[in-house]
């Protein structure tokens, strides 16, 4: 069979495939997204998008109580919202394999804490699995739909970012069976699968038994390897971490764990027992080093590597000589000593921006005029915080802005404040704080900006764009309608780049004293290609006031001391043009 | 380190098309024959952030991430976000950068200074590396499409790498659409005659 190049993501759709996956759900958070992308196109497999990762989880749950493989996916912190699901679901075990995969996202490239879900393992009492590379997220999760039937339990399969979004070669093999058996009639087994005190009471012990087989049976899977080299030094790792270790420690000695939890602690003993020291190489928390030390393991692990961040093996590589583990080489040694050109100091950054054209700077530009506190939430729009804008003031989870903004409204903030809400974050938490505002009979003016899709995570669809994850045409849910169900009457939809209606609009919402929402609607830009014929600056017109400038928008440069648009990164959007005072800016013929 | 290692860098603004040039980079060492992993981050929005991607080639690979002194190749789709890596360069590396300018927001606000092109070549050559400069985004203009800018650079890199031509135009034929196959082969000729000549 041929070899294919895999990111992690496409290898653990891949693997779910060939472990006869049927039914799979996730909410697309980064680094996780591609897993469902991938898995809709194989044949056979139902794949669906749902509003969030809690849902995704009890969906997955129903496949496998009804008899089918399934799967769930999401980012770290989508683990959090699925807790309760993966908990109970510990608790009654399936009919089929149930497989929760977790995309953790060390050094945070593009989540909101740093989070290492290992712990969940631990948490809930189910087993974990770690890929270190593509081949492994392939071989690994179908291992783990046989490893959920033969022990009655959902088990995780943990990426991080850089075996998610790393690409590598996976060895394509056979398809599996296109036909499928009829399913049997649905298995009533309350005691197992009701889960009220008294039978949740009888699982309990069921529960910790389970850990203690899954253990012994870990101890002998060859995916724990040891890999033996010099025994001055015995390394256990684990994930990504492994293969930046491999880089800076050709000759030691490894235990490579491909369970995280439960942990094969003879084999762990065994390894320690052949290795002169043994050193812990793990991203974020020393989850693998306090069970060494539980075990009665001597080793040595934060005192050398950080418990922050992620891992790249010239990080390793730099600790382990700090901490004396390898000798240094002259040649690195005077690199990494040598003092940086002072231009190296005075680059400036480029962080992460809205893009050229994105309908969320009209809105923000307008929150900003009216100087609103603006209680955010997570998605493109985050980046409204960011200068020339600062027009965004808070945001923490999936959903926080609306109950945030309905809790500074009620403990008597005299400010003018919003919500502000992207459409795929409304779908996914929230309703119920909308719920929360109207019947505690709050005044807070909610702001969805629906652009139509979820953008920021690379376009997918979503309960409010019309379409399925298979791009198939489903009800488009408005989100104005669902407001008014809960009982909001004054609800307004606008095109955030006309900017005097958004004007116009907000203000009236922000002097309102009743509930409120705006649908601001204008499509991803991106998606939509919504490109047109980019706009210039007269510079006969241009006084140079700088209000152009306040939007933050990349393609207005400074170009010879004066205001200019770059040709090349305009798309047309024609928002600067409305408020130039000077009517400087037109568009190209 | 054996000398059948590459390791290749590739810098540039979100937009730019680092991540499809990566794509046809990892996938050309994998049909030459080499182990070759690929990885880049990406998802905190689409457009105008810095964004790099590391690919390496070699006969068996670990890390999918390069380190910091032992790059061969760095690929700047823009100036300053190739300067930014300049310490991942050593003598051995060598730097193939579009002659391109994308101003940060900093300096469109007039807060920050975008160094001059001399100065961000001397920062690139501080631990001796050679660079060369590729004017990738003019030639895919005057192709009719500024996207092509990665494939000019990744023909200009062709030149340095013993791999048959075939392998690239195969590799770009599978991963570019079907009706900009003919376009991106015509770019992959220029980049490969803009270093050649």
């Amino acid at each position: 069979m041929e070899k294919k190049l895999m990111s992690g993501n496409e290898a653990i759709a891949y693997g779910a495939y060939l472990g006869r996956v049927r039914v799979a759900a996730a909410y697309p958070g980064t680094p996780s997204p591609e897993i469902l992308e991938n898995l809709v196109t194989y044949p056979g497999v139902y794949a669906e998008w749902a509003p969030n990762e809690k849902v995704a989880v009890d969906v997955a749950a129903g496949a496998a109580y009804a008899g089918r493989r399934a799967l769930a996916a999401m980012k770290h912190v989508g683990l959090n919202v699925a807790a309760d699901s993966l908990f109970y679901t510990s608790y009654t075990g399936m009919q089929a394999g149930l497989v929760i995969i977790t995309c953790d996202d060390p050094a945070m490239h593009s989540s909101q804490n740093e989070q290492d879900n290992r712990h969940y393992a631990r948490f809930a009492k189910v087993p974990m699995l770690e890929p270190s590379y593509s081949e492994e997220a392939k071989q690994f999760t179908k291992l783990a739909f046989d490893i959920s039937e033969a022990f009655d339990t959902p088990v995780l399969v943990r990426s991080t970012t850089r075996i998610s979004h790393s690409e590598s070669i996976v060895q394509m093999e056979e398809p599996p069976s296109p036909t499928w058996e009829e399913l049997p009639p649905y298995k009533r087994d309350p005691v197992k699968y009701v889960m009220v005190p008294a039978n949740a009471r009888r699982r309990h012990p069921i529960i910790e038994e389970r850990l203690g087989k899954l253990a012994a049976y870990f101890e002998g899977l060859d995916i724990n390897r040891i890999e033996m080299g010099d025994p001055a030094l015995g390394i256990v790792t684990s994930g990504v971490s492994y293969q930046h270790a491999r880089e800076v420690f050709p000759e030691a000695s490894f235990l490579k764990l491909g369970t995280v939890w439960p942990l094969p602690v003879n084999k762990i003993r065994e390894f320690a027992s052949r290795v002169k020291r043994v050193v812990v190489i793990e991203e974020l928390d020393p989850f693998l080093e306090e069970q060494l030390r539980l075990i009665g393991v001597e080793c040595t692990g934060k005192k050398i590597f950080p418990i922050l961040g992620e891992f790249n093996s010239g990080l390793v590589r730099d600790c382990a000589r700090r901490g004396g583990l390898i000798a240094g080489e002259a040649a690195q040694e005077a690199a990494a000593t040598a003092p940086s050109p002072p231009l190296a100091a005075e680059l400036p950054p480029r962080p992460p921006m809205l893009c050229p054209g994105c309908a969320h700077r009209g809105m923000f530009y307008v929150l900003q005029h009216y100087k609103a506190v603006v209680l955010g939430d997570i998605g493109c729009y985050t980046l409204g915080a960011a200068p020339p804008l600062l027009a965004l003031h808070t945001c923490g989870c999936m959903g926080a802005s609306i109950g945030v903004a309905h809790g500074v409204d009620k403990a008597g903030c005299k400010d003018r404040k919003v919500a502000v809400i992207g459409d795929s974050t409304f779908f996914h938490a929230g309703i119920p704080p909308l719920i929360d505002v109207v019947y505690n009979k709050g005044a807070t003016t909610v702001i969805v900006l629906d652009n139509r899709i979820t953008a920021m995570t690379g376009h997918q669809d979503h309960p409010g764009s019309g379409r399925t994850l298979a791009k198939e045409p489903t009800v488009d849910i408005k989100i104005e309608d669902v407001a008014r169900a809960v009982g909001f009457q004054k609800v307004d939809v606008v095109d955030p780049l006309d900017f005097k209606a958004t004007r116009a609009i907000v203000k009236e919402h922000l002097e309102s004293n009743e509930p409120s929402l705006i649908v601001a609607r204008h499509p991803c830009v991106l998606y939509a290609r919504e490109f047109k014929k980019p706009y210039q600056i007269d510079p006969e017109k241009c006084n140079d006031c700088g209000i152009c400038r306040r939007i933050g928008c990349a393609p207005l440069i400074r170009a010879d001391g004066k205001m200019a648009i770059d040709q090349l990164l305009c798309i047309g959007c024609g928002f600067c043009a409305q408020i130039c005072g000077r009517k400087a800016i037109t568009q190209v013929a | 380190m054996t000398s059948h290692k590459i390791d290749f860098l590739m810098a540039g603004v979100g937009g730019q098309g680092t991540i499809l040039s990566s794509d046809i980079l990892a996938e050309v060492g994998m049909m030459a024959g080499y182990d070759a992993k690929k990885s880049e981050v990406h998802g905190m929005a689409q457009r105008g952030g810095s964004v790099e991607t590391h690919v390496r080639w070699g006969e068996k690979v670990y890390s999918p991430m390069v380190e910091q002194g032992r790059v061969d190749y760095l690929l700047g789709f823009e100036m300053l976000e190739a300067a930014r890596w300049w310490h991942f360069l050593g003598p051995h590396s060598f730097a193939l950068v579009n002659r391109y300018r994308i101003n940060p927001p900093a300096v469109n606000l007039g807060q920050a200074r975008y160094p001059e092109p001399e100065e961000l070549e001397a920062l690139l050559k501080t631990n001796q590396a050679t660079v060369q400069w590729v004017p990738a985004t003019e030639v895919a203009v005057e192709l009719g499409n500024q996207a092509l800018a990665g494939v000019i650079l990744l023909g200009a890199l062709s030149t340095r790498l013993a791999v048959a031509e075939e392998v690239w135009l195969d590799v770009i034929a599978r991963r570019v659409p079907a009706r900009f196959v003919e376009l991106n082969k015509q770019a992959f000729a220029r980049g490969r005659a803009l270093v050649s000549s």
